[in-house]
């Protein structure tokens, strides 16, 4: 009856400091981007991404998702001009409208209808959509040749309004070649001064100028190549075009003779380029104007660069970037708001601004957005509560690193950040495969990058440092120019950070890799040449038996090298054999790290420079742990595996917008065959665990505590190590007296050996002390930042397996309370981290739970030191198993995972903890130069236009906050 | 030998007739059926009439299908008088000679001779035959049972497999497939799970009571219904240790099923509430012979005790001694009876076996009843038995 009691109690005060479970803000660069819009008046850029989400950025901190329920690519964004609404066009042929709507002094994303072209899909299907300048119009250009004119907000079509083919094709000069098929509409423009006129582009090369109000064409332009493009120049005087051939034309409009192109030209000519798929002309205050296209490469020698070439007057240059471009768009600055400012570019990978206004346009670096995935993510490690004064220096090493970024502030400024500012500084780490460590501000909705260190220069690497193939050489042609930083190339595999772990308090960092390397830094704000002292730990002790079939260890340069302010390695130890780091710790107050391998751990005190202790965990039997990484057996399943992405990968990028009935036809067969050979059944083996299993030996956690190991009365350092096959290893460390510390011996002898009967990896191990509080960092005590440990009470044991939660008394081990997790529900633990709840409601008050995330994508809190059950919340879908890899809690409650390679989602369980968007964006007071009808964002006016809705799905929902709406 | 196939007397069906078997000893009284009191009081009657107001008794009685069950609480002696029919035979006991498995049952080897007859059979045997003769069958290890016989339908079968300290594998796979439901709107295809392969000489194919392709419904009491392979895959590793498997086997002829000895029916029993596991466990064997005739994978002969040791609390703890050499010792601080044990898990199974088996027989001599139960739940056994008969029946074992 007690403990029920008890338990009830816990429960109780937990609930009282866990928040529910929400999903706040994503980090990173939106996986597989599709579209790109801008609104100039609102400064706010929008993207569309194949999955159908559309995302809105504005200043550093504004930020607005929303999602369609299709499972479509977006494929074109346009914001309505001078209005807060934009409409989107999915892959599917619907045709959406969202808005930011204020509530509670915030502003939200919402769809507020959609709407789909009715008739022949062949006929129907949009090709191109113009949101005319009247905010009231929406030009539908078709495949089938029309365009379509519908009112907006409400959708609804304006018939008589249409540009048929007929229509257009009767006033078709009669040599005109391409007479019988226009195809369909490539290119809708508005003139820039008449909003009346608009040039339709047909995908056959001719464009007809069009008068809405007089309902006839004006002037029709011949061009005879395949139209990718076109654009009205800004005084509306000249037309360009651009074609499947590389080339581009420049058109008089309203000139006599009309059917001579004024200007033509192939920029990268002679031999067949590649098709100019958009070209913008923008003029100057003063000077030359501003030409920009993109794509036009000579298709042998350069096909495969993704080119913008920004030409202005005699400076030519052609950005190549390392990804597909999907748009771009020119910010206009100064007096007149005419001057070209910055070039934004989306490509698939990253998002490039260009400052145009700055000698040598270099690049200004984004404050979101930013590609994580520049090289992928091999880990991530979250610091809370980082000290000021480490914080200051790291942000000190990040601006040497920024020199050559633009100084020119962020140019996307639209919206107000309301949100408070961050209650403490939070870093992320994140560990890359080319052997970089990049340190995230992850404070706020912005995820910053502070600083990069990389850790290849410690190592000669194959790559030869000066194969440099960025810059060109004087006089080359193209001029080309390499930008942004996505570069998912390493040189070298074995270089892929696996564990990183910062000391906040002393400011040193341990980072491990793929072959076995372990690196201690240190924090140094000037850049110093040194020789890094390697060691090498042999972890097999003279294990039989064995072959190594993996890779070599890295070589150590032995030459000092210059490292760069931030941190600089001192010391490295290299495993051997030279198997993934698989668990690593560093106690910066005993100055010492421990880190293992599927073959063993070691023990490295870092102030004397060499090795305290090596334990070998192997199990000669184990022939898998022998051999070393890869086992063919399960290379080949990988390989298999790959190819099949590999096809399914190929089949998403064919999907084109002009979709080919027969490939079509030929990938649901395929699919067909996938689904089947996936339908084969799969079996699972039933076997009790034993110690003959593979790597049993493979080191999964470490961990030192200060606790009573040997009786009761006296508290030793110890260190802790946990191993896939269920044993814990206990070890007793005796410390030499501070003065001694640089030259006696640190000694360590095993003190205990656990091997839990089921035999489950272990995962986590934490001791717990006398009030059942897990024991505060080394130097969090010191720094008075945490209360000291109980030492008067018994302390506890905590094993995490990942099948279930045991805690044993100290110093004499024996059970005292489990919670089984597999046994019941099939789940096992994945990813645990310790978090400290604060309440919402004392400022004081809080408790430490355990937070648990599980093969099948469930967060679990568990309460401590009772080890109960508190909550569950579905996180990450259970086959996301790279999401559940890549989850990372932070110590209040927070934690981030990679919804993609290039994002992090960020949740949160904490009522004090959250960080989300909360921003504001107001409609712009309209000051344009027409005498067009003034969109009114908010009130009687623009509530009528919602009205007359389309029956959707959406409608019902609407009509509950249009009532709302109204009342307010 | 066929007694309790009775037609029913005259008399007035409020009374039930007990007939009272004590050694060589019978004593007739009846009982209002109406109000049969308490336990105690009856047991209290029991030693009354018997004249054996200071023997330690245990008291079982022969249910309609020829079983013999025993009587140690209320529920059970109300189900006792309740289906008498009506004539109630008791057969008693002293406690110390049940002990050396003077007495039991075993449901599943009616086909033979009934329980009921093997116990009256039992002195002649013992005439014959001094009881030495075979092993006591605490001796063997338990490999593998069917549990749960009367409380699930006769179209499932829940079977246990002890893997602890067997060199045999488990041996077997699962695999996705899809079984047909019937449901209020007509038949609906589920996924399901299945098993795909069984290893030769493996543990799930020596016992004979699993096949390729009998759908896993349960594990350890836990339904697999919305679950993937690789959670019930890791559910049954989780539970290696004590695996209880609920199946629906793909051939259905070889179930079984109730013949109706009694004349009760096959529905009628499972209102016992209890499992054939548990009362065979505790009340020991119908005979030697009967005990030595079946197959050693069916018969229950183990001490409950064994299965707690079973649990894998056995964690093994070397201590590092004052030197570099370890020790290796048990950790004895057992400071309350429910912690569980730490020994090496290499120790030899007599020593353990013993200590429980004196634990389980003297002390709690009720824990019996509910052996599967208070094997998985790994606690103390309740001494409310009311209760723990309970939540035997609710959610049948396993379940926690």
């Amino acid at each position: 009856m007690r403990a029920f009691l008890e338990v009830g109690i816990v429960l109780y005060t937990l609930v009282s400091v866990l928040g529910s479970f929400v999903k706040t803000v994503e980090h990173g660069f939106p996986h597989q981007p599709s579209a790109l819009g801008y609104s100039p008046s609102l400064k706010l850029l929008a993207i569309g991404t194949r999955s159908g989400a559309i995302k809105l950025y504005g200043s550093p901190g504004v930020e607005f998702m929303g999602l369609h329920d299709e499972n479509a690519a977006v494929t074109q964004v346009h914001f309505m001009p001078h209005q807060v609404e934009l409409v989107t066009l999915l892959d599917d042929n619907s045709l959406h409208m969202w808005t930011l709507r204020g509530h509670n002094g915030l502003s939200e994303l919402l769809e507020i209808g959609r709407f789909t072209l009715t008739g022949p899909p062949g006929v129907t299907r949009v090709t191109a959509v113009l949101a005319h300048s009247s905010g009231e119009l929406l030009l539908l250009g078709t495949e089938g040749g029309h365009v379509f004119v519908v009112e907006v907000p409400g959708f609804r079509e304006l018939e008589e309004r249409n540009i048929s083919l007929d229509q257009v094709s009767s006033s078709i000069p009669d040599d005109y070649i391409g007479r019988r098929n226009l195809e369909h509409v490539e290119a809708l423009q508005e003139n820039p001064v008449d909003p009346d006129q608009v040039i339709i582009g047909y995908g056959r090369g001719l464009m007809v100028i069009w008068d809405l109000e007089k309902k006839l064409a004006i002037q029709h332009i011949p061009a005879t190549q395949q139209l990718e493009s076109v654009c009205w120049t800004e005084d509306g005087k000249y037309i360009l075009s651009s074609h499947s051939d590389g080339s581009y034309c420049r058109w008089m409009v309203g000139g006599q003779d009309m059917n001579e192109e004024e200007k033509s030209d192939i920029p990268y000519g002679h031999f067949p380029c590649k098709a100019i798929s958009k070209i913008v002309q923008l003029p100057t205050e003063e000077g030359p104007p501003f030409l920009l296209f993109s794509g036009g490469m000579p298709r042998a020698s350069y096909g495969d660069r993704h080119c913008i070439t920004v030409i202005h007057g005699k400076t030519h240059v052609a950005l190549d970037f390392t990804s597909r471009i999907i748009d771009f768009f020119v910010i206009r600055d100064g007096p007149q708001r005419t001057d070209p400012s910055a070039l934004v570019v989306l490509v698939e990978e990253e998002l490039v601004v260009i400052d145009l206004q700055t000698e040598g346009w270099p690049i200004i670096q984004t404050p979101y957005l930013v590609p994580l995935h520049s090289s992928a993510i091999t880990c991530s490690h979250h610091v809370s509560t980082i000290p000021l004064k480490l914080w200051e220096r790291i942000l000190a090493a990040g601006k040497h690193q920024n020199a050559h970024y633009s100084k020119k502030p962020w140019p996307i400024t639209g919206g107000q950040n309301l949100a408070p500012d961050p209650p403490q500084r939070d870093l992320l780490l994140t560990g890359h495969e080319d052997g970089t460590v990049r340190f995230w501000d992850a404070s706020g909705v912005c995820l910053y990058p502070m600083y990069k260190l990389s850790t290849a220069g410690v190592f000669h690497t194959d790559a030869d440092p000066n194969d440099n193939m960025n810059q060109g050489t004087e006089g080359e042609w193209p001029p080309f120019r390499k930008v942004g930083c996505f570069d998912p190339y390493s040189d070298d595999p074995r270089l892929g950070i696996q564990k990183i772990h910062l000391c906040k308090y002393s400011g040193y960092l341990t980072v491990a890799g793929t072959a076995g390397q372990i690196l201690m830094l240190e924090l140094n704000d000037e850049a110093a040449e040194q020789t890094v002292e390697a060691k090498v730990v042999d972890l097999l002790q003279g294990q039989e038996g064995f072959r190594w079939k993996g890779h070599t260890q890295l070589d150590i340069q032995e030459d000092p090298v210059m490292f760069p302010a931030g941190f600089q390695p001192f010391a490295v130890v290299q495993c051997q054999p030279p198997a993934v780091v698989t668990a690593l710790t560093l106690h910066s107050e005993w100055k010492l790290i421990a880190f293992g391998t599927s073959h063993g751990f070691g023990l490295y005190d870092y102030q004397q420079k060499n090795s305290v202790l090596i334990k070998c965990t192997l199990n000669p039997s184990d022939q898998l742990a022998m051999e070393g990484p890869l086992s063919r057996v399960k290379s080949i399943k990988k390989s298999l595996r790959q190819s099949f992405r590999r096809i399914r990968r190929s089949r998403v990028s064919l999907r084109k917008q002009h979709v080919n009935t027969q490939l079509q036809e030929a990938n649901a067969r395929l699919e067909a065959e996938l689904a089947e050979m996936e339908l084969a059944p799969v079996q699972r083996k039933i076997e009790a665990r034993s110690s003959d299993d593979s790597f049993t030996g493979l080191v999964r956690t470490l961990y030192f505590a200060d606790t009573f190991l040997s009786d009761s009365s006296h508290n030793t350092p110890s260190l802790w190590a946990g191993t896939n096959g269920g044993c814990v290893f206990a070890y007793m460390l005796r410390l030499p007296s501070v003065e001694h510390r640089a030259d006696e011996p640190v000694t360590a002898q095993l003190s205990k050996e656990i091997q839990l009967m089921h035999r489950a990896p272990v995962v986590g191990i934490v001791v717990l002390d006398g009030h059942g509080a897990p024991l505060p960092e080394p130097l969090e005590v010191a720094h008075d930042l945490a209360r000291a440990p109980d030492m008067q009470g018994s302390h506890h044991l905590l094993v995490v397996s990942e099948e279930q939660f045991k805690v044993f008394t100290l110093p004499k081990v024996s059970a005292k309370m489990k919670l089984k997790l597999t046994a019941v529900d099939g789940s096992r633990v994945r990813r645990v981290g310790m978090a400290w709840f604060g309440s919402s409601r004392t400022e004081d008050y809080g408790e430490s739970g355990l937070l648990v995330l599980t093969n099948q994508g469930d967060v679990h809190v568990v309460s401590l030191p009772h080890v109960k059950m508190q909550v569950q919340y579905p996180c990450i879908r259970r086959e996301d198993v790279s999401g559940i890899a890549s989850c990372v809690f932070t110590k209040h409650g927070q934690g981030f995972y990679l919804i993609s390679p290039s994002e992090f989602e960020r949740f949160s369980l904490s009522t004090r903890c959250v960080v989300e968007p909360r921003c504001l964006v107001e409609a712009p007071l309209h000051s344009g130069c027409s005498n067009q009808h003034q969109s009114q964002p908010d009130g009687a006016s623009s509530t009528h236009r919602y009205i007359n809705l389309e029956v959707s799905l959406f409608s019902s929902c609407w009509c509950l906050l249009n009532t709302k709406y109204i009342k307010e | 030998m066929n007694k309790n196939h009775r037609v029913p007397s005259s008399r007035s069906l409020n009374a039930v007739e007990v007939k009272s078997k004590f050694g060589a000893e019978f004593r007739r009284f009846s009982l209002d059926r109406s109000k049969p009191g308490r336990f105690d009081e009856f047991y209290g009657l029991l030693q009354h009439v018997h004249r054996i107001p200071n023997v330690e008794l245990l008291v079982g009685y022969a249910d309609v299908h020829g079983d013999l069950l025993p009587i140690n609480n209320d529920d059970n002696y109300h189900k006792a008088i309740s289906t008498a029919n009506p004539l109630l035979r008791l057969f008693l006991q002293r406690k110390e000679e049940a002990d050396h498995g003077t007495f039991g049952t075993d449901s599943l080897t009616r086909k033979k001779n009934t329980v009921l007859s093997a116990v009256l059979l039992r002195p002649d045997h013992n005439k014959k035959k001094p009881p030495v003769i075979i092993s006591l069958p605490k001796d063997f290890r338990p490999v593998s049972s069917i549990i749960d016989v009367d409380i699930l339908p006769e179209t499932h079968r829940r079977v246990r497999l002890y893997k602890h300290g067997q060199e045999k594998p488990l041996g077997f796979y699962i695999r996705d497939g899809s079984s047909v439901r019937v449901t209020p709107q007509g038949l609906e295809k589920v996924p399901g799970i299945f098993i795909s392969r069984l290893v030769p000489g493996g543990l799930a194919e020596s016992t004979g009571l699993l096949a390729v392709n009998d759908e896993v419904l349960e594990v350890n009491g836990i339904e697999v219904g919305g679950k993937s392979l690789d959670q019930v895959t890791d559910m049954m590793i989780a539970n290696s240790h004590n695996l209880i498997i609920t199946v629906k086997p793909a051939n259905q002829r070889n179930n079984i099923v109730r013949s109706g000895v009694g004349g009760g029916g096959g529905a009628a029993s499972g209102s016992s509430g209890r499992s054939s596991d548990s009362s065979a466990s505790y009340y020991g064997y119908s005979s030697h012979s009967a005990a030595a005739s079946i197959p050693p994978h069916i018969i229950q002969n183990f001490p409950v005790g064994e299965l707690e040791s079973d649990e894998d609390e056995e964690d093994l703890v070397i201590e590092a001694g004052g030197e570099a050499e370890p020790i290796r010792h048990m950790a004895s601080n057992h400071s309350m009876s429910s912690l569980p044990r730490y020994e090496p898990h290499l120790n030899l199974r007599t020593a353990t076996t013993s200590t429980f088996s004196i634990n389980t027989n003297g002390t709690l001599p009720t824990s019996g009843s509910s052996s599967s139960l208070s094997n998985i739940k790994a606690t103390t056994p309740s001494p409310d038995r009311a209760m723990e008969r309970g939540s035997l029946e609710e959610d049948g074992p396993g379940r926690r």
